[in-house]
């Protein structure tokens, strides 16, 4: 089946012209300035969203440059310890809470619905506020950071080194309010992509006929919701010690520093699969189209993801094996960071499988892709070494740390976001990104990476600490750290390689067509951006790979209104239409709630009373939000239908 | 006598029995992680290489929507019990080591309590008998081939014991304590640092240990029982007497003066170590000149004020304390 | 031809054939498992529920590195959280009212035990504001005080919100416009109601009960 088969379900009504017409007019963004604060598209949310994930991801990489100039030589002093604390604190702080988890919601704020034949996200205005309330974070903990009032306490901020007593001021009053901020962002929206991806999926698409991508992206989102509430709660305890007095972590009142950890690492541990398990779902997809065929053990590659998803609760411990917990529950923690590895196993099998019975076609998104069964894999083995108690107590805080937790995150999460940005940039935009330069880019980035961080597992092995902003000369650890600074320069041009890449695709790339790749998924069935309502007729999907697989009857779905933002509710396990339901129009007041939610929370930051005061103009701002349109609600009592 | 510096801290040198098994582990781990490195990374270049080249236009092999593909599923059963079975051998390897490093021997061990400040070590040697305990800092003297056990105490933030040479890390938290079992097979100075971030000066919080043979390490641990030496020259004494009349008496012990706080190191016997300022700088005159006229330009934000000092008071002060033997 | 072209014609041919899934007369809302809404508010359910457990975990956690409990030595006095419990339990009943006549699409009835469910609201919101002065120990006394504080302080945060909403939700039942898709929101308002109750009574057994064994 070729890229131009009809089957690529563009359908239209008769009245088809007048139809797509309606359908746009009725999805699209509201004009002007208003309008821009107004608008609810979940792609035009989304790619906003991801356009900022990219800007902390930048900002993060500039952190990571001065980090890596301080440390090219012994005793530098280009940045004093006080500026150096705060410099690799916001660079985790950025990259972990502003750039990794958000970017991977934002792509799948983008891709979920197109893939499962929906005209949008279920909660469009939470989705919205989610990205905003996210953004006033982030810009706020930047603009502490330009105060010189940037926390630098780490990303993690241990007690009681970030609590009151030693860390005074406000510093690090804007980090936990950050994790405020961020975490009600995700977990909004994971309650959004749940309820997209269990209610709203195209008549047909049973369960195990979604893509993998988007059974990662529900396993994810339920993880969100068990995993995030920890960190939430551990840094609301921390602002209040720190503001009002309470003793959550002051061992001297009968609170204790390891409760920060456990409460901390219990959601740690799992944010690091929050942000490794998406991509998973981007090599999937990515491996399908590239090896010409279904990924192989479709049933397997879900069983994995789940099991890994339930594993990954259960690790969390090993982050603290240097403490005074007991020696036999920390082996249960080993066996438990061993285990995990099974299902990851299994997956990178089934992936190795697909390739190797497959047709290859060798390009960029594919090579992005390639890159993580080097990168990861080599991650994930020295996460084994850290899982044993023994070995651990050698390398936790080391610079080997330092490189197994790069080689984890950029090999298991940014190459694959990478492969996965050339891969559905044509979508977003309607152009191709450059062959030759994305070559360029990833050779680039691969060699930089690896240069830079494969010296740290030895500076870690011959006694190098993490987090520290100078070290002596004669403990020779110079030229390995001068050749780490050199790799992440050449990360630095590869980035930046990148970054002309787009500018110069978005002026004069060549385009892309509905289905550049011959892909099978539903995305690729639609024009290149998409229009405003996804797709002008909803299909109906009779496989996994509907786009490849014979078309059977019927086709696709009629009597839905092109006037008023409809979407076919389905049902959950097996798709088939249950009823239909109108979803908001555009709407101000989602910004406006995060406005003045950013205000309780910042306000909080200096007193408590923040939180009443505040209270008011969020429940304002929330209930006019949720007041109905009483032209809109006539309307739709006129066309109304009782179950 | 002692490694350069760059082997005085390196995990890969074990020159005592914890790290030894660490290292042990270390090594067949590091060997079995290779293996199923290269196995991965070949059979991904294999697949790869080996399967026919298409493009967009190719048409999809959709055949495994229609049923089993049982090879392949058989194969990948094979490589996942592999797979297990390396996993069980790794849980082999770290209980094994971990049994054999909670039966390090601990008869007739040395007995160091350390607590950890921000940016110091305070080590106190003790004694079933009191009277023979001692208080030292950053610099820790053991014997070679007896144990020692470390009881890990923190008075501020959370710090970590680390001297890769001799054994893996523990942390030093607020509120508890912990203990950190080693013992130093070779001779030698090793060398250690805080590991766990604790603020401001974390990157120069560094420790000494130096292993002598065990009649050396009595005769330096008699020694260190002593009260402070009597300054015998009248620079020395005029020294000591600048020394109690400054500030310095607020935050430091010299045992057998009326100087007893214990804020800071203590100094009763400062000229028996190598190094100031927590392994950071040579003990010698002009580092010590240069500490105590402004730790902040040597370690900024150390807990340690300037002391501006006539320059004849501070001669005079520095050659009370390297009396400090 | 072009593509898209192709596909609008193929399009035509199938409707022509009947070949297409007809949703024109679907429902426009619907209740429970299979609305939406059931599923965000079921979502915020898992969230809370979470911070809750996890909070009840804290306190238990403190309790056992603690050798006196409560460091104060005093609990809480048993009246104010007892009858509280009391007056939640009791609204259970006129939550379900509401909930079965938003189910019959009855409106009436629906106003009526709103307002009945604002006034329960009212009296356990009053009687809350009794139960952290009679829990006998400050947030800042010691690290008992500050879970004690933080439990009632978390679920109190529930209860206000939850009146908030449910209050906005009743107003609109009378003032208007309304639809079916309302009906549906006072159905999902009950089940987090039935939430916010539930969840309070382990906590109430940790606040007041953990502290007396």
């Amino acid at each position: 089946m070729t890229v131009s088969d009809p089957r690529h379900a563009q359908y239209a009504d008769p009245a088809d012209s007048a139809g797509a017409a309606a359908l746009e007019r009725t999805w699209r963004d509201p004009p002007g300035i208003v309008g821009w604060f107004s608008a609810i598209n979940h792609k035009t949310i989304s790619k906003r969203f991801m356009v900022t994930t990219m800007v902390f991801f930048l900002l993060g990489g500039v952190l990571a440059l001065l980090i890596r100039l301080q440390l090219a030589q012994p005793n530098a002093d280009i940045i004093g310890p006080d500026m150096y604390n705060q410099v690799f604190t916001m660079h985790g702080s950025t990259m972990m809470f502003l750039f990794a988890v958000p970017v991977m919601q934002a792509v799948a704020t983008y891709l979920v619905p197109l893939m499962i034949g929906a005209r949008s996200l279920a909660f469009p205005r939470l989705n919205a506020y989610a990205y905003w309330i996210f953004t006033m974070g982030g810009i706020m903990l930047y603009a502490a950071f330009l105060l010189n009032a940037g926390p630098d306490a780490g990303w993690f901020a241990y007690v009681p080194l970030s609590g009151p007593q030693y860390s005074p001021g406000k510093r690090v009053d804007f980090w936990a309010q950050m994790i405020t901020f961020t975490e009600l962002s995700g977990l909004m929206e994971a309650i959004v992509l749940i309820t997209t991806i269990l209610k709203l999926r195209a008549p047909g698409m049973s369960l195990n006929r979604m893509p993998l991508y988007v059974w990662a992206m529900l396993v994810t989102s339920f993880m969100v919701l068990f995993a995030m509430p920890a960190v939430m709660l551990a840094s609301t305890a921390l602002i209040t010690d720190r503001l009002v007095g309470t003793h959550f972590y002051n061992p001297a009142e009968g609170g204790d520093a390891l409760l920060w950890q456990h409460l901390f690492w219990f959601f740690g541990h799992p944010e690091v699969y929050l942000i490794f398990i998406p991509p998973l779902g981007f090599i999937s997809a990515i491996v399908a189209t590239f090896a010409r065929r279904p990924v192989v053990g479709y049933p397997a590659m879900i069983l994995a993801l789940v099991t890994t998803a339930f594993l990954a609760f259960g690790l969390w411990v090993h982050h603290m094996f240097a403490t005074n917990l007991p020696e036999l529950g920390k082996t249960f923690f080993t066996a438990a960071s061993l285990v995990i590895a099974v299902p990851s196993a299994v997956q990178i099998f089934c992936w190795i499988a697909t390739l190797g019975s497959g047709r290859i076609n060798f390009k960029t998104p594919l090579l992005f892709v390639l890159a993580f069964f080097f990168i990861l894999v080599m991650g994930g083995l020295t996460g084994l070494m850290l899982a044993s108690v023994s070995l651990d107590t050698q390398l936790h805080d080391s610079f080997f740390v330092v490189a197994h937790l790069h080689y984890v995150l950029l090999g298991g999460a940014v190459f694959p976001l990478f492969g996965a940005f050339y891969y559905w940039f044509p979508k977003f935009t309607g152009r191709l990104l450059d062959e030759r330069l994305g070559r360029w880019n990833f050779w680039l980035f691969f060699i930089g990476f690896n240069v830079a961080f494969f010296p740290m597992h030895v500076l870690g092995l011959w006694g190098m600490p993490r987090r520290v902003y100078t070290y002596p000369a004669e403990m020779g650890w110079g030229d390995l750290n001068l050749v780490a600074s050199l790799g992440a320069a050449t990360i630095a041009v590869s980035v930046l390689l990148f970054l002309f890449n787009v500018a110069r695709t978005l002026r004069h790339g060549a385009m892309a067509g509905p289905d550049p790749w011959g892909a099978g998924t539903l995305e690729w069935s639609v024009a290149s951006p998409p229009p405003a309502g996804n797709f002008e007729v909803i299909p109906v999907v009779h496989g996994r790979y509907p786009l490849w697989q014979p078309q059977a009857e019927p086709t696709h779905v009629t009597g839905m209104s092109n006037e008023w933002r409809e979407v076919l509710v389905t049902t959950v396990a097996d798709a088939e239409p249950d009823h239909r339901m109108w979803l908001p129009m555009p709407s101000i007041w989602p910004f406006l709630s995060a406005l003045a939610t950013t205000v309780l929370f910042v306000g909080s930051i200096f007193t408590p009373w923040a939180i009443v005061w505040g209270s008011v103009p969020v429940g304002i701002a929330a209930t006019w939000w949720f007041w109905p349109k009483r032209s809109v609600v006539q309307e739709r009592v006129r066309t109304e239908v009782p179950p | 006598m002692t490694d350069p510096a760059s082997n005085m801290q390196d995990a890969l040198r074990a020159a005592g029995a914890q790290a030894a098994h660490i290292g042990d582990l270390w090594n067949g781990t590091l060997a079995l992680c290779t293996f199923v490195f290269v196995a991965i990374v070949v059979a991904t270049i294999v697949a790869v290489w080996c399967a026919p080249r298409a493009d967009a236009a190719t048409r999809p092999d959709t055949s495994s929507l229609s049923g089993p593909e049982h090879r392949i599923w058989r194969r990948i059963g094979w490589a996942t019990a592999a797979a297990i079975a390396g996993l069980l051998v790794l849980l082999a390897g770290d209980v094994f080591t971990s049994r054999a490093l909670a039966r390090l021997p601990l008869r007739d061990a040395v007995d160091i309590e350390l607590v950890g400040h921000q940016w110091w070590w305070e080590a106190r040697y003790r004694d079933a008998d009191v009277s023979r305990e001692f208080t030292t800092a950053n610099e820790l003297t053991i014997p070679v081939g007896r144990p020692v056990i470390v009881t890990l105490r923190a008075s501020d933030v959370i710090h970590s014991l680390w001297v890769p040479s001799l054994s893996g890390k523990k942390d030093l938290i607020p509120g508890r304590t912990a203990t950190l079992r080693l013992r130093a097979d070779r001779a030698g100075t090793y060398r250690g640092q805080c590991a766990e971030f604790c603020g401001l000066e974390h990157a120069l919080m560094a420790l000494l240990v130096h292993a002598v043979p065990p009649a050396d390490f009595e005769a330096w641990a008699a020694n260190q029982r002593q009260p402070a030496r009597e300054p015998v020259d009248a620079a020395a004494r005029r020294g000591r007497e600048v020394f109690l009349a400054t500030s310095c008496t607020m935050c430091h012990t010299i045992t057998g003066t009326t100087a007893q706080a214990r804020l800071g190191p203590d100094l009763t016997h400062l000229a028996s170590r190598q190094t100031i300022a927590a392994g950071m700088f040579p003990n010698n005159r002009g580092h010590l000149a240069g500490w105590i006229g402004d730790p902040q330009a040597l370690k900024p934000g150390v807990n340690m004020p300037a002391n501006t000092l006539p320059p004849d008071d501070l001669q005079a002060l520095l050659a009370y304390l390297e009396t400090l033997r | 031809m072009s593509a898209p072209q192709q596909n609008r014609d193929a399009g035509k041919d199938a409707l022509r054939r009947g070949a297409a899934l007809d949703v024109g007369h679907m429902p426009t809302f619907a209740f429970g498992t299979r609305s939406p809404m059931w599923w965000g508010t079921m979502g915020l359910v898992a969230i809370e529920s979470t911070v809750f457990a996890l909070t009840v975990m804290t306190y238990f956690y403190l309790r056992s590195h603690a050798s006196v409990w409560p460091m104060s030595r005093f609990p809480p006095d048993l009246l104010w959280g007892t009858a509280n419990t009391a007056i939640l339990l009791a609204s259970m009943w006129p939550n379900q009212m509401a909930k079965k006549a938003a189910e019959r699409l009855d409106l009436a009835g629906v106003r009526l035990w709103m307002v009945v469910c604002m006034l329960f609201s009212l009296a356990f919101l009053a009687v809350r504001a009794f139960e952290f002065g009679a829990l006998n120990t400050r947030w800042d006394s010691d690290a008992y005080g500050s879970v004690v504080w933080m439990l009632l302080g978390l679920h109190t945060t529930h209860l206000v919100t939850d009146a908030w909403d449910s209050l906005v939700l009743t107003v609109l039942m009378f003032t208007g416009p309304l639809e079916g898709k309302r009906y549906v929101d006072v159905s999902e308002n009950a089940g987090y109601w039935y939430f916010v109750v539930l969840s309070w009574l382990p906590i109430y057994a940790v606040i007041y009960w953990g502290a007396r064994f």
